[in-house]
């Protein structure tokens, strides 16, 4: 008990210490933070947690301490270069004769002065080049990508030397058996779940570990990203799409039967098909939706309540919210997993829709 | 007068809350009936919340 108290202290202290320095980073030059109204703080906090949330072209560990990542652009050819051009976002980069400037994570083309010129809705009118650059949530994707096929590769041979898992398949086996016996078989069936296995598995560990990620103190909050859960529910469409069987497309097109005369059909389907048609486009852009949205708020949360520390500025605030904070960030670690579990649930559900056999 | 959209994402809390609610209490019932099927009912349970759940941040994305 003594050790759990003590374990905690630490990792509370740390997610304090790690924070604090954060709010004077942007504010260096400016006021200092104790004779900052709370307002001002109130902004500076937002900022702050605005920017955590946001992909990002350099890799930042934790204070002063970041890596740069390559940008690729495509702008009248293709332009190769690293971030640290940017000076995290303070310098204009000019790269064959073109000038870049970096805001609010994004890249925009300007001038050599670095001049972002703003509509009435402090949208930037700059001109935007098509951005395909290795961005922090790119890298961390591909890390996480290998770190499976190597974790996975390793738990695979070793049921080539006996049926007993070793290792991490100790711990990984029985989530793999799991998905099977509880998320593919219950809703797919037992004759057609096994070509939909992989997705489900890859999906299921993925979104998990990504979400695990993300509450690291790194700051690397990939499914806060919804262009990475449009790519997850995205394939979730096209393989409910692509597998649907004979009684799937019925079901769209024709979903009465045969127990009405057609002339009673075209009046009703008018209006059912168009229907059926939106419900495709509707679950997958829910899963989207869902996962995106979850994970934002989760993190939101435990930031405006560690921000408060912050906009109180006060030591005694620090005690009761840290303590809030880590009891919220255990549960977040539950969140993590079921949504994970709810993401492989329900593409596993419109996949038993799309595989489903004549039942009459 | 113009209503903020923030009273909107109000009721759309209140309204998601009432119907997780009511599916945790009524799965609640379910496993004390049958406490042998509590695996099952707490599938469907968490598949009928993430449904809600799901409209829930929708209307809050359009609205708030």
């Amino acid at each position: 008990m003594t050790q759990f108290i003590l374990a905690a202290l630490v990792v509370i202290s740390f997610t304090a210490n790690a924070q604090h320095s954060q709010p004077e980073h942007g504010n260096s030059e400016k006021v200092a933070w104790e004779d900052m109204s709370k307002e001002e703080r109130t902004t500076e906090v937002n900022a702050i947690k605005q920017h955590h949330l946001l992909d990002d072209h350099d890799f930042t560990i934790t204070h002063g301490v970041s890596f740069p990542l390559p940008v690729i652009l495509w702008d009248n050819g293709l332009q190769v270069f690293m971030s640290s051009k940017f000076h995290h976002g303070e310098t204009v980069a000019e790269v064959n004769g073109n000038f870049y400037k970096v805001h609010h994570s994004k890249i925009y083309k300007t001038d050599s002065e670095g001049t972002i010129t703003m509509d009435d809705h402090h949208h930037p009118t700059n001109a935007k080049p098509f951005d395909l650059s290795i961005t922090k949530n790119v890298f961390v994707i591909i890390l996480m990508a290998l770190f499976m096929f190597f974790l996975f590769k390793g738990v695979a041979k070793a049921f080539k030397s006996g049926p007993m898992p070793t290792g991490a398949g100790r711990f990984l086996e029985p989530l793999v058996i799991f998905v099977r016996d509880e998320i593919a078989i219950p809703n797919i069936g037992k004759k057609q779940h096994g070509k939909y296995m992989s997705f489900l598995l890859t999906v299921f560990f993925f979104i998990w570990f990504l979400n695990l990620a993300g509450m690291t103190p790194l700051g690397i909050g990939v499914t806060n990203n919804i262009a990475i859960t449009f790519s997850l529910a995205i394939l979730t469409f096209f393989i409910t799409q692509f597998t649907g069987k004979k009684t799937y497309w019925l079901h769209l097109f024709d979903p009465l039967g045969s127990s009405m005369p057609w002339v009673a059909k075209v009046p009703l389907y008018i209006l059912l098909v168009p229907i059926e048609l939106l419900g495709t486009i509707v679950k997958p852009f829910s899963l989207m939706i869902r996962l995106y949205a979850n994970m934002t708020a989760g993190h939101i949360v435990l930031m405006s309540i560690l921000g408060l520390i912050f906009v109180a500025n006060s030591w005694l605030a620090a005690g009761p919210f840290s303590i809030l904070t880590f009891l919220l960030s255990i549960l977040e670690l539950l969140v993590a997993a079921l949504q994970a579990y709810i993401f492989t649930m329900l593409s596993a559900l419109y996949f038993g829709a799309a595989a489903a056999e004549e039942h009459h | 007068m113009e209503i903020p959209s923030i009273v909107g994402a109000g009721l759309i809390v209140i309204g998601a809350g009432l119907g997780i609610g009511r599916i945790g209490g009524s799965a609640m019932d379910a496993i004390a009936r049958q406490p042998e099927a509590a695996g099952k009912i707490q599938t469907a349970m968490l598949i009928a919340a993430a449904l809600i759940e799901g409209i829930g941040f929708a209307a809050l994305f359009a609205g708030g």
